[in-house]
């Protein structure tokens, strides 16, 4: 019987974001060549607001753009039903600080993915990696530069996000198989 | 909750049915008759993404990575051929081109036998133009890859009418309701036949419009509604879909002369200027300049033939990507996870 | 040879106006007695019918049997079993072989390869013209003489009216028929199928009934122009069936064929491109196709026959377009007859034993077709309830393209005899 239990609600999430905000303009050394780019789908809107925040902070208007990695993934031929593509929206990335944002790292197959595909659009001058949940369980050599929450985690369990802007409350809970 | 693995059914399976619904096309797109509404809308879907790939500065996604693709023309193609490789690079797949102009009775090979050799060679997916129609169902009965229909005879053009499909959504931003007239030759004609087969899925009214000599006898037990003349056909759509005349028409007595053709049935821009509504205009390609079509139409504001290209390659890409790995064995294989 | 007592069958025999249970007795070749408890000759064989259907042996006017030419497909004595097990004690094999059967010799070859075989009798139906080329006569006497039974152009129409009209006066001398294959080359050209809504949606191009009711017509109009015998081969189409209907009517010298596919499918069978369902003429509509079971039952078309046509495994195995017309059919006419036609309440078993016997031997003046005594001893026994499925691989042809594999039916020949010999008798 799955046990799901909270880790943040909705003002911790407000509160892990603002200092996430902070940290990525300190490790990336301010907003000059700062652009953000989260990865469908959560982690599109969390790029959104960490975009607000650090343009509220610095009085900057950063770059933000959107990436799908399905056409990327490394398990597209074993898969049965075809992953249906979202959208990729990038803006110019050479020379840049590239932070790539996403909702849960675990095996780091999708950041590997999204690191291909940002250099088949640019050479960044540096890629930072940041997510709201870091869950352990890595399967490849992948560690995030910024992080929300460190969880620990087992093969059964899973991280459920939720953001307003698609699922109507702000939420991360733990559901345990 | 976008990370994935693949080695946890579990989580795999949520990913994907919270996003596919379970759709699948199987293994082979032979033609638009046998698909549902819903499978024509799931690859139009896919496509959306594989535009802007076409618009990267590195045009190229790993997605078929490793598949070896065989374009198999038996007829004479540049365009489709072309827009097929395009499709197959970008996707990153290894692409062979076998090309045999002739009637698959004058080349020594029989049909069965290419199929046979294609398997052998463990080829992944073959994407055929054959003059037979039934050809392209022919292979995909005795090969195990995937087949894609690229033309058979007078039967179906599934990836012309997709495309199509595609650019007058891309413009009106829906299908039904929508009154689309396509005109010339219905008879001979396979993207006829794609189109009428997509249109009528997706809720469309679909008019055809051309002399008597080029229409199927019973093409309205099919659905459509006859226009009589081409200035019937610009009153009653929002777009038009011209046909390519085939000098082969007039020579087999279809017809008196392709002059009179343009005369009585030719898009010309004096009979749009009557139109009650921006018509778009619409033409597989390649065109006849002054028989079907005239050049300020063809060239026009209305017309929105270039945009029927750039989305060919993306309605190829969109159909590789939904058949490859997609066949039901794989499925059941990757379903027990690892 | 051995007497044979057929004990206790239902005897069917039209031509005498017979339907009883009764035996019968068959001596040195001949129909010696027909009646109620016979009494069994020393030596002779007992054949117990009882509950069996025992008929003249059914007569096909028109198989073609590949040989000399296409051995591989079928050979005369391939046939000829064939035909036997299908209950047939006669067939009538048409010209377009390789080379054509229009002269004497290739007559006679046909008859003595019937004969070295010793099944069904085969009693070639010579050309119309030389080569089938449509152009200048064959000698109908010589082949006649050679024991043709007929002369047709059939696998190709009589495209010349002049021809037709002189083969239709000449044929009158020798009293045998003209079989015409009626099909107008320009409008049925390229054709694949049926011009129909199956054609458009399957973007094949159709051959519309009018190709056949225009040659239907020109020869009616012919037989009355030359008093001769006009015999239409392998009807269709419903138009077909009302221009004979009314050439009838008016007397004239007008017969009709009609074969089991054409009362059995319509243009549906090629959804799939089946190339089991590609035949010439093709297959029509549900209306022709009612069309001609009401003819059979009226007598405007006066006899079933199978129009038989092997081909080769690798032949229909291609693109539709490409592959070749026709099916066979030996085998499977009579449980098609009677599950069709019969069990579908359309005719009676005397009425099929009409169209498949009485009438054939009738209209192209052949021994057979009746079981009255001193006739010969043709005879078919046939278990009228016997329930099977059609296994092609099974079959006495030695071709296998037809689109009944798998199919239920009922009905089929137990003993087939021919000449007062057994030539096929069913196992188990």
């Amino acid at each position: 019987m799955p046990s799901r239990t909270p880790l943040l609600d909705d003002r911790a999430l407000g509160r892990t974001l603002a200092r996430m905000a902070t940290e990525i303009v300190e490790r990336g050394r301010g907003t000059d060549d700062l652009v953000l780019v989260g990865i469908q789908r959560r982690g599109v809107e969390l790029a959104d607001r960490l975009k607000r925040l650090i343009d509220q902070s610095q009085g900057s208007s950063i770059p933000c753009g959107k990436l799908d990695i399905t056409l990327y993934r490394d398990d597209l031929q074993t898969v049965g039903a075809r992953p249906v593509v979202g959208e990729t929206r990038l803006p110019n990335l050479d020379g840049r600080t590239v932070v790539i944002v996403d909702d849960v790292l675990y095996t780091g197959r999708t950041v590997r993915a999204a690191l291909d595909e940002c250099a088949d659009f640019g050479r960044p001058q540096r890629i930072l990696l940041c997510v709201l949940i870091d869950r352990g369980g890595r399967e490849l050599p992948i560690q995030a530069d910024i992080v929300g929450l460190t969880v620990g985690t087992r093969p059964g369990d899973r991280v459920d996000v939720f953001v307003s802007e698609l699922d109507g409350r702000d939420a991360v809970e733990l559901v345990r198989g | 909750m976008c990370s994935f693995r693949s080695s946890t059914a579990a989580t795999r399976s949520s990913w994907c049915a919270a996003d596919m619904g379970g759709l699948s096309l199987g293994k082979d797109l032979v033609g638009l008759e046998p698909l549902s509404a819903d499978q024509i809308r799931l690859i139009l879907d896919t496509a959306e993404p594989f535009k802007e790939v076409s618009e990267r500065p590195i045009k190229k996604v790993p997605a078929l990575r490793g598949k070896t693709i065989v374009n198999l023309f038996f007829e004479a193609s540049t365009r489709t051929r072309i827009s097929f490789e395009f499709a197959e690079k970008r996707l990153s797949a290894d692409t062979v081109n076998v090309a045999t102009v002739g009637s698959s009775v004058s080349k020594g090979e029989t049909l069965v036998d290419t199929a046979r050799n294609l398997e052998a060679m463990r080829i992944d997916m073959v994407v055929i133009r054959h003059g037979a129609s039934g050809a392209a169902q022919f292979l995909g009965q005795r090969i195990r890859s995937n087949v894609i229909n690229a033309g058979d005879g007078k039967h179906e053009h599934p990836t012309q009418g997709l495309l199509d499909i595609l650019t007058l959504r891309d413009r009106f931003k829906r299908i039904e309701g929508l009154k689309v007239a396509i005109c010339g030759d219905i008879l001979h004609s396979r993207v006829a036949r794609s189109n009428i087969w997509g249109l009528l899925k997706l809720g469309a009214e679909v008019g055809v419009c051309g002399p008597a000599t080029l229409l199927p006898r019973n093409v309205h037990e099919l659905g459509v509604t006859v226009l009589p003349r081409i200035e019937d056909a610009i009153q009653w759509a929002d777009a038009l879909n011209i046909l390519r005349l085939q000098l082969e028409r007039m020579e087999a007595g279809f017809l008196p002369s392709l002059r009179e053709y343009n005369r009585v049935f030719g898009v010309t821009s004096e009979r749009l200027a009557k139109a009650p509504k921006d018509l778009l205009i619409l033409h597989p390609g390649p065109m006849n300049r002054g028989v079907e079509i005239d050049s300020d139409v063809a060239d026009g504001p209305h017309s929105v033939i270039l945009p029927q290209v750039t989305n060919g390659v993306a309605v190829r890409m969109a159909v590789l990507y939904l058949l490859a790995g997609g066949s039901p064995d794989w499925a059941q294989q990757a379903g027990g996870g690892e | 040879m051995r007497p044979i007592l057929v004990r206790g069958g239902r005897i069917l025999d039209p031509s005498r106006n017979i339907d009883q249970v009764a035996d019968l007795l068959l001596q040195d070749g001949k129909v010696v007695a027909s009646g109620q408890s016979l009494g069994r000759p020393d030596g002779a064989e007992v054949l117990e019918a009882a509950g069996k259907v025992v008929a003249p042996g059914l007569i096909d006017l028109h198989v073609h049997l590949r040989e000399p030419g296409q051995e591989d497909l079928e050979t005369v004595a391939s046939g000829a079993m064939a035909a036997a097990a299908g209950g047939f004690s006669a067939v009538c094999a048409m010209p377009n072989t390789d080379p054509v059967t229009d002269n004497q010799a290739a007559v006679g070859f046909i008859v003595s390869q019937a004969q070295r075989a010793g099944k069904a009798r085969v009693y070639p139906i010579g050309a119309i013209s030389l080569g089938q080329k449509g152009q200048q006569l064959a000698e109908f006497g010589e082949l006649v003489g050679a024991g043709a039974v007929a002369v047709s152009d059939d696998g190709k129409p009589v495209v010349s009216s002049h021809l037709m009209r002189t083969a239709l006066e000449y044929a009158r001398t020798f009293g045998i028929p003209v079989a015409d294959h009626c099909e107008d080359p320009t409008l049925a050209a390229g054709g694949a199928m049926h011009e129909g809504l199956v054609a458009t949606r399957l973007g094949l191009k159709g051959v519309p009934a009018a190709a056949e009711e225009i040659m239907v017509a020109r020869d009616i109009l012919l037989a009355e122009l030359t008093g001769g015998h006009a015999h239409l081969c392998h009807m269709s189409t419903r138009g077909s069936v009302e221009l004979i209907r009314r050439a009838k009517e008016k007397g004239l010298r007008v017969t009709a064929e009609a074969c089991p596919h054409h009362f059995t499918l319509t243009h549906e069978a090629c959804e799939g491109y089946n190339t089991n369902a590609k035949m010439n003429p093709p297959l029509r509509e549900p209306e022709d196709r009612e069309a001609i079971r009401q003819a059979l039952r009226d007598g405007t078309i006066d006899v079933i026959c199978t129009d038989h046509a092997p081909h080769h495994y690798d032949a229909k195995e291609r693109e539709f377009d490409d592959a070749p017309n026709g099916i066979i059919g030996l085998e499977t006419a009579l449980g098609l007859a009677i599950t069709e036609l019969v069990d579908g309440g359309i005719i009676d078993l005397p009425t099929l034993i009409i169209r498949m016997s009485t009438m054939p031997a009738r209209i192209f003046n052949l021994p057979g077709g009746t079981l009255a005594r001193g006739a010969a001893a043709d005879v078919v026994v046939i278990d009228p309830a016997a329930r099977w499925t059609v296994e092609p691989e099974r079959f006495y042809s030695k071709s296998r393209n037809t689109p009944f594999g798998g199919r239920q039916l009922r009905g089929r020949a137990d003993v087939t005899i021919v000449r007062g010999q057994i030539v096929f008798r069913r196992e188990g």
